[in-house]
């Protein structure tokens, strides 16, 4: 069973709108490094040039905010899941 | 199970001392007098509430409507705006006849009308970090309906500092997120998002769009946040952040921690207000602005001026084809800015190109790219379509 990254809309749309994504990896970098390949116009939303994350995205593994849990260097196993939490401010 | 309720009545002279209610607000309180979790001391400790509400619009309508109905004792609402035709399709405090009016205005004859026993207070300004802290010292907690990210930093800090807790909502779209910030063992804002994202990367709703209904769901969330506070009943989302996917109708909490490295509710290194423009980037300074280089304007008036005098140029609409849609230039080509780049090798930077969007934010983006590729006659037209239809051509649609 495969990793699932769930997509705010605003980003599936980058995703061939897809809100759910499948990937591989063993460290969330990992997994941001693969769906990136894959959807490159996704990637710039995900983490930066130099591959480290955004401190206006916040990344959760199972609920839990992944920058508690080693960031990046996370590990992560099939069947978790990964839920990507842009900042928005509209009111 | 962790409550975070707050005392609206540690101010008053004795502790206890909670209002009474007169007999009307008996009968008019009557469905929340019944369920044993609010009854008449809970009911008594919502007219004792003071609560702060940043923003009149989206958000704030229903925080506004259902904070009033529900009995909070005293509401203050900042806002500057004026009611716009573009607002009511979600702003269900105002209405058609109140276009044109101060939204406060038209706020508190909304209100006064829902819940006469509730005293409204005004505050016709922009929060800023000079007035902040004396506004948010006079309320129990605040409640978060603003639009824009240097404003909500502002309210996290000034709720951080003085120890109020910030009920958080925020929308875009389809999507919303809500949560408790700054009680007294919890997160805040800064623990959620450290930094906030460089201007122009996250469009606002009046450049990306909202549900209508959205804030409507965000701000009743909100609404419950503020007044299960007020009573100190149930479980709060402090902690906890919801996200909500009205597209797909999808809940889901996920856990926010104090981040010990916050600087605001961590460290506890941020002593005062600072300048959030600066701080999300909105305002250059002079030296910046030198460096970057200044994207050249066209106004529409200078525009349609070059056109009539038949001057040889390209016109760019770089929105999204929904956009075009529903409004363009007459002899504009469409090239949206997310495939902007791979529209750049069929444009000739020999000739003049003016470029386009709905308000010119994202047309200076698009401005900016011709730039780094080495296209020199190149100009941003100020205000966008939308000024194009105020000064020059009112046939084409404002939206």
């Amino acid at each position: 069973m495969p990793i699932t990254l769930n997509l705010p809309t605003v980003l599936a749309r980058l995703a061939d709108g897809r809100g759910e994504l499948e990937a591989t990896g063993s460290t969330l970098g990992d997994v941001v490094r693969d769906v990136s390949e894959r959807y490159p116009t996704l990637a710039p939303r995900l983490r930066g040039e130099d591959g480290t994350p955004y401190p206006f995205v916040t990344f959760y593994l199972n609920d839990e905010d992944v920058r508690f849990h080693g960031g990046f260097e996370a590990a992560v196993s099939d069947g978790d899941e990964i839920t990507i939490v842009p900042a928005i401010a509209g009111g | 199970m962790t409550t975070h309720a707050i005392d609206p009545a540690a101010d008053s002279a004795e502790s206890g001392a909670l209002p009474e209610l007169s007999n009307e607000e008996i009968l008019r309180y009557s469905r929340h007098l019944i369920i044993p979790d609010v009854g008449l001391s809970g009911q008594r400790r919502l007219k004792a509430a003071r609560v702060l509400l940043v923003g009149a619009g989206g958000l704030g309508s229903p925080l506004g409507l259902y904070l009033a109905a529900a009995g909070v004792g005293r509401l203050g609402i900042v806002d500057f705006d004026v009611v716009d035709a573009t607002n009511l399709q979600r702003q269900v405090l105002h209405g058609t006849r109140d276009v044109g009016r101060p939204k406060l205005a038209s706020a508190r004859d909304r209100l006064a009308d829902v819940n006469p026993f509730v005293e409204i207070e005004t505050y016709e300004t922009r929060l800023t970090s000079d007035n902040a802290l004396a506004i948010v010292r006079e309320y129990d907690l605040v409640v978060d309906g603003t639009d824009n990210f240097p404003t909500r930093y502002l309210v996290n800090d000034a709720c951080v500092l003085l120890g109020k807790p910030n009920v958080y909502g925020s929308i875009f779209r389809f999507e919303g997120q809500a949560s408790v910030f700054a009680t007294a063992e919890g997160p805040c804002y800064r623990c959620l998002f450290r930094e906030p994202p460089p201007p122009g990367l996250v469009p606002s709703c009046a450049e990306g769009g909202v549900l209508g209904v959205l804030p409507g769901l965000i701000g009743v969330i909100q609404a419950t946040e503020a007044i299960k506070l007020l009573l100190g009943a149930g479980e709060t989302l402090a902690g906890r952040l919801l996200l909500v996917d009205a597209l797909r109708m999808r809940f889901r909490t996920v856990r926010v921690r104090r981040d010990p490295e916050c600087p605001a509710c961590g460290t506890r290194e941020l002593r005062d207000l600072i300048d959030y423009e600066e701080f999300c980037g909105v305002r250059r300074t002079a030296a910046e602005e030198l460096a970057a280089g200044a994207i050249p304007e066209l106004t529409p008036s200078e525009l349609a001026a070059r056109v009539a005098r038949g001057d040889e140029l390209d016109l760019i609409d770089v929105r999204e084809p929904h956009e075009w849609e529903i409004a363009r230039i007459a002899g504009a080509r469409l090239e949206p800015l997310g495939a902007f780049a791979g529209a750049l090798r069929s444009l000739d930077s020999t000739r003049d190109i003016v470029v386009y969007c709905k308000g010119g934010t994202r047309s200076a983006a698009a401005v900016r790219q011709l730039q780094a590729a080495g296209f020199r006659r190149v100009w941003n037209l100020a205000g966008g379509i939308t000024r194009w239809s105020k000064d020059v051509d009112p046939s084409v649609p404002k939206y």
